[in-house]
């Protein structure tokens, strides 16, 4: 999933100052799963809001919705009826959903209420971390299953610098090496031979060094 | 001899090869240069200069090697990846090589956490094992990463550093012999306290054979005091200090502890130079130059061959 992580109160109401009629919006997707931009998420920060303005004397209207996704037209559409009421919409979808939302109400101004952050999977109950960068190739066949493009913090290809120390990156003591996670898990595997191999320099047309990526499917247009 | 390195001739003649490092000033200075580099003189066959090293700001490895080389040093260019993608690497291999730099040292390079610029984003285009093949390629088949031919070939000596002591250690060996595919010519070792470990590495590092593709140089740093020795142990990634030199260094009185540095250091040369595969020792003296000619005289490492 997309994890993002809310922006400070602090910081919301500062973008918000100029407006008293806020349009927020949920996104039931990887932001609910996250515990970032859902429906209850949507109602806590209302909540933080009305109080904070009530706090300073000032007046504000804020519809609460969320929709299904922010990623997809016909969900963004179900708030044309009533989007011309507000005078701003603060978004707590992921940079994707944001951007498609203000792609669709050109001239309303779209405020994001949420850093997004990384392609992750769930540790444990409030905890995420990061597995994938979406480079575009994947290699995870010749390297146990672990990604050093993610998880390395120098996205290594060939192995270890010479900072990972009894399975912990330089960078953090708290981080696993990407690598020693590689090493492992190719031990476990009998494959240690693949860490022989060098992985050649990497193409990053596939990636963001492409510039904006598009996929089509003819197959499926209509 | 496929160069000019000084490092290829003194390994050519059969002899250990020493070598030494400058760090560049976080300024516009050059006499810093000039004065760590007399004190250099005729003590080393090559001198390392680092590439912001620790990934703080200073001159650029690139023009403090120039400086060196006016004075008649044969200085070796360190490169990290972690400010450069391959567009940049290439120019400035070029560049090097157009104005007589010989040696090149192929590095990943600090994390930028480590540095006074935490906030930089970092490039990583490449890592040392492909910067190695870049030089390799460049140098040997005349073409650049895009195939494209080049005129004018960089005639660099290339060089890399391991660290024996770094986790995983079963796969240290198996990465140095990535290196030596790659098309490494000599090495350089992270400081070597612990000299069993090494020897141990080096015991690996033979198995494989590489000690015959690759010329090694072990690495030293004499410690200053007891201060220096936890430091490195405690919070230098990648060093392993034993605490029976922190003992010893305990054991003496406060204004003696820089000579037991050195007297350490120097028994720890006499030991490496008796290890198998060991083709030279690489003294990093880090912002204590002075002391490395003291140091190559007594572990009589001087002096050094006429070229």
């Amino acid at each position: 999933m997309i994890v993002a992580n809310r922006k400070t109160l602090e910081e919301i109401l500062s973008m918000l100052k100029p407006y008293k009629k806020v349009l927020l919006l949920g996104c039931n997707e990887c932001v609910t799963v996250c515990a970032t931009g859902g429906e209850r998420e949507v109602g806590v920060l209302a909540s933080e809001l009305r109080l904070s303005r009530a706090r300073e004397d000032g007046e504000i209207e804020i519809r609460e919705q969320t929709l299904e996704r922010q990623c997809d037209h016909e969900y963004i559409d179900q708030v044309r009826p009533f989007v011309g009421e507000y005078e701003v919409i603060l978004s707590m979808a992921c940079g994707a959903g944001i951007q498609y939302v203000a792609e669709k109400y050109r001239d309303k101004v779209v405020l994001p209420a949420v850093n997004t952050t990384f392609l992750g999977v769930t540790l444990e109950q409030g905890v995420w971390s990061e597995r994938c960068q979406g480079c575009g190739e994947c290699i995870l066949h010749l390297t146990g299953g672990v990604c050093p493009i993610a998880r390395c913090a120098k996205s290594l290809l060939n192995g270890p610098c010479g900072g990972s120390f009894n399975g912990k990156c330089e960078v953090d003591k708290e981080l696993d090496c990407g690598w020693q996670l590689i090493i492992d898990r190719l031990k476990e595997l009998n494959q240690l031979e693949k860490y022989e191999e060098i992985i050649p320099i990497k193409d990053w047309t596939t990636s963001r060094d492409g510039g904006p990526r598009k996929r089509v499917r003819e197959d499926l247009r209509l | 001899m496929k160069t000019k390195s000084n490092i290829e001739r003194v390994l050519e003649l059969g002899q250990l090869v020493v070598t030494s490092e400058c760090g560049p000033p976080r300024g516009a200075d050059a006499e810093v240069i000039r004065k760590k580099g007399a004190l250099l003189k005729g003590v080393v066959d090559a001198v390392n200069v680092t590439d912001n090293q620790t990934s703080v700001v200073r001159m650029s490895s690139f023009s403090s090697c120039l400086i060196l080389k006016e004075m008649g040093f044969d200085p070796i260019l360190q490169m990290v990846c972690r400010d450069r993608n391959r567009i940049a690497i290439q120019s400035d291999i070029l560049g090097a090589a157009a104005l007589g730099i010989n040696n090149i040292l192929c590095l990943t390079g600090d994390h930028q956490k480590f540095g006074d610029h935490p906030k930089a984003k970092n490039v990583f285009d490449m890592d040392s094992i492909q910067l190695i093949q870049t030089v390799k390629t460049m140098r040997d088949e005349g073409k650049f990463l895009g195939g494209e031919e080049l005129k004018g070939r960089p005639m660099l000596f290339i060089g890399a550093a391991e660290n024996p002591f770094a986790d995983p250690f079963e796969i240290r060996a198996a990465r140095l012999g990535k290196k030596v595919r790659a098309g490494v010519e000599f090495l350089q070792t992270q400081c070597i306290y612990n000299v069993a470990r090494f020897e141990k590495w080096m015991e690996m590092v033979r198995d494989r054979g590489l000690h015959e593709r690759v010329a090694i140089l072990a690495g030293v740093t004499p410690f200053k005091s007891v201060g220096m020795a936890r430091y490195m142990k405690n919070s230098v990634p990648g060093m392993d200090v034993p605490d029976e030199l922190i003992d010893r260094l305990k054991g003496v009185p406060k204004e003696k502890q820089s000579e037991e540095g050195i007297k350490i250091c120097v028994e720890t040369i006499q030991r490496l130079k008796q290890v198998p595969g060991v083709r030279g020792i690489h003294i990093m003296a880090i912002e204590w130059e002075e002391k490395v000619r003291e140091i190559a005289e007594m572990a009589g490492l001087l002096p050094r061959p006429q070229l």
